[in-house]
């Protein structure tokens, strides 16, 4: 299903849609108190924006260092091509183990690579230990939001799906039981399963090691007590030096929730004694983002994901719309990425009012990118086809100045007289929308009358 | 074989070489550093006590931990606390109830303090434990990340950590809830 069709749906909420769109909104405004409680925020931006330019342009020399300092350390080093390459090489790293049964913490690069359902055919339990995640995972569901994963699930949803999976009394709502419950429920998980899976949201090239941040605690709860931890980054994660966590710290939680820095910022040097460290470093289409020219800024991202919260577009559409591991506007980049096809219609999917831009503590010009895809899709003939059939008459109305002047009238005659010719479900435009009430004439007609004779 | 290849292709892929920018620390915009620091601590859900030595550190446990079971590594309160868990399998640090340890220093502007395996005895003990106790100097406050990466400068640490508050989580509908998995309440004693 496509974006919009996938947007009708969520939209047939009306209530929902509402409560989705302000949820996310509230949470975008506490973005704006934590940002601008920094007077040198927008240096920040501009500081970490220039490094992550600078890691682009050096990225095979950062890792090639990072690779050295982290073996120096103990911890193995691994390379995936792409998300097969990567999937099998934590089904391998597990096998050797004899282990059929894991916990993972957030990791959106295992998202993409579909981890869990690969894991799960050949046999092994994953358990999601993020609330969030693990609420999904128990409905079945992908991630919705790459920050806030249930972002769309509604507490009393959450205690019917807690009643029959936990065992939480029949109608609780209560978020304080809700989680305490789930906390009693992983804890149970976390002292008996041997090996951890974590993502990576840094990893430094001067010293070999790697930082994860959660509020939970859910990835050092599972790394410390397993036997074998096993972290997943793709190769973009990488930044030169140690300082330039000072800079990347301050702004991921003040983006993303507008918390000054998360619970636990965990900087992973060595493994503990007797631990096994694994590191897996992945491609998956990340080398071909970074040549094209127009799109390589999106490997920035830090997925603090701000430009979600911001856009009117994935407000209002509900992540799983996006049909995508990471949603919205970042997304709607990356995915065309990976397979342009499916893809295609993830660029339209924006009304391109910059906000996301705006927002982004690394200065991608996400707005601009979304555009850039657009002529793109549309030049190798990837576009959806609405879109490419409208865009075409479009040109064809606008390229003859008589046949525009004509359209016009015939238009504003329309909407006049026969309301019901526009104002109907075969127009796109009418959707969630009145139609504006129309002109008597045109600019052009208006600027004659008045101006023209002069 | 995709180590090479990878490598390869960011070679081919990569942009011309631009600078590194220099890293600012843009100053210290906090009269009090330690008011700074409770303020932003407290309102994570944080709690802050101010001490003025190891013996009223001593009694503000005994007043409100009595009866659990409690961990530390700091010698002056090895009285209140056993020190033999050290060495014993992470696993059997579930039912600790509280857990003392040393920071080495605090951020003002978000409230963290700075913890690294030697402090923390055992990787797992802040995260398992029902309540974490931290204590760091008050002079051993720094006001931003720049500063603290400065004073960490090229340490060398198995694991390190900046502990902001308790374990929280806000998935349910966006309701704060502290105890995610971790300490259900985290404090900090400020000592002279
Ligand atoms: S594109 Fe920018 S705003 Fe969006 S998730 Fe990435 S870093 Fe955050």
């Amino acid at each position: 299903m496509n974006h919009a069709d996938a947007a009708e749906k969520f939209n047939k909420d009306f209530d929902r849609t509402t409560w989705h769109d302000e949820t996310l909104w509230w949470v975008r405004q506490k973005r704006d108190r934590a940002a601008f409680a920094i007077p040198e925020w927008e240096q920040l931006r501009e500081t970490a924006s220039q490094i992550k330019h600078n890691v682009l342009s050096n990225l095979d020399n950062y890792l090639i260092e990072f690779e050295k300092n982290a073996q120096k350390n103990g911890i193995t080093v691994h390379w995936a091509a792409d998300a097969h390459e990567h999937n099998q090489i934590i089904l391998s790293i597990l096998k050797s183990q004899g282990v059929t049964e894991i916990v993972k913490s957030k990791s959106m690069l295992t998202e993409e690579c579909h981890l869990n359902p690969y894991l799960t055919e050949n046999g092994v339990e994953v358990i999601d230990t993020d609330l969030g995640e693990r609420i999904v995972q128990l409905a079945d569901e992908p991630p919705s939001h790459i920050v806030l994963p249930c972002i769309h699930w509604k507490k009393e949803e959450i205690g019917v799906l807690f009643h029959k999976h936990l065992g939480t009394p029949e109608g609780c709502a209560d978020p304080v039981l809700l989680t305490h419950a789930a906390r009693a429920n992983l804890r149970e998980k976390f002292l008996t399963r041997r090996v951890a899976i974590t993502g990576v949201n840094f990893a430094v090239a001067e010293t070999g090691e790697f930082v994860v941040c959660t509020n939970e605690g859910n990835a050092d709860m599972g790394a410390h007590l397993a036997d074998v931890h096993i972290a997943c980054m793709g190769i973009e994660k990488i930044i030169p030096k140690r300082e330039h966590l000072g800079v990347f710290l301050r702004l991921l939680t003040r983006s993303a929730t507008g918390q000054p820095i998360t619970t636990y910022s965990s900087h992973f040097g060595k493994p503990r004694e007797g631990q096994q460290m694994h590191i897996v470093l992945v491609d998956n289409g990340r080398t071909v983002q970074l040549g094209r020219e127009q799109f390589r800024n999106s490997l920035k991202c830090i997925r603090c994901g701000a430009c979600m919260n911001t856009c009117p577009v994935y407000r209002r559409s509900g992540g799983h719309s996006y049909h995508n591991a990471v949603a919205g506007p970042i997304g709607a980049i990356l995915a065309p990425n990976l397979d342009m096809t499916k893809n295609a219609d993830l660029p339209f999917a924006s009304t391109l009012c910059g906000s996301c831009s705006n927002v982004c503590p690394v200065k991608i010009n996400i707005h601009e990118q979304l555009y850039e895809w657009r002529q793109e899709l549309t030049k190798s003939g990837h576009s959806p086809t609405a879109k490419t059939l409208s865009m075409k008459v479009m040109s064809a109305v606008l390229s003859n100045p008589t046949v525009y002047h004509l359209s016009g009238k015939i238009g504003r005659f329309a909407m006049a007289n026969a309301p019901f010719v526009v104002n109907n479900s075969f127009n796109p435009w009418f959707k969630q929308r009145e139609m504006p009430e129309p002109p008597k004439e045109s600019f052009g007609e208006w600027y004659k009358k008045n101006r023209g004779e002069k | 074989m995709s180590r090479e290849k990878i490598l390869a292709a960011v070679a081919k892929n990569k942009p011309d070489l631009t600078p590194l920018p220099e890293i600012q620390n843009f100053g210290n915009p906090y009269a009090n550093l330690v008011e700074q620091f409770k303020a932003v601590l407290t309102a994570i859900g944080g709690e802050v006590v101010y001490v003025k030595d190891w013996e009223e550190i001593r009694a503000y446990i005994q007043t409100h931990f009595g009866g659990r079971r409690i961990v530390t590594n700091i010698d002056p309160l090895a009285d209140v606390a056993q020190e033999s868990w050290i060495k014993s399998d992470p696993h059997s640090l579930e039912d600790v109830g509280l857990a003392i340890l040393k920071g080495q220093f605090g951020v003002a502007e978000n409230g963290s303090i700075w913890v690294t395996e030697t402090e923390m005895g055992q990787r797992v003990t802040p995260f398992i434990a029902e309540t974490l106790a931290l204590v760091i100097q008050k002079s051993e406050l720094v006001p931003k990340m720049h500063d603290a990466y400065i004073r960490i400068g090229g340490e060398r640490y198995g694991f390190g950590a900046f502990i902001a508050g308790p374990s929280k989580t806000a998935d349910i509908e966006q309701s704060l809830v502290l105890g995610a998995h971790g300490p259900k309440s985290m404090l900090a004693f400020l000592m002279e």
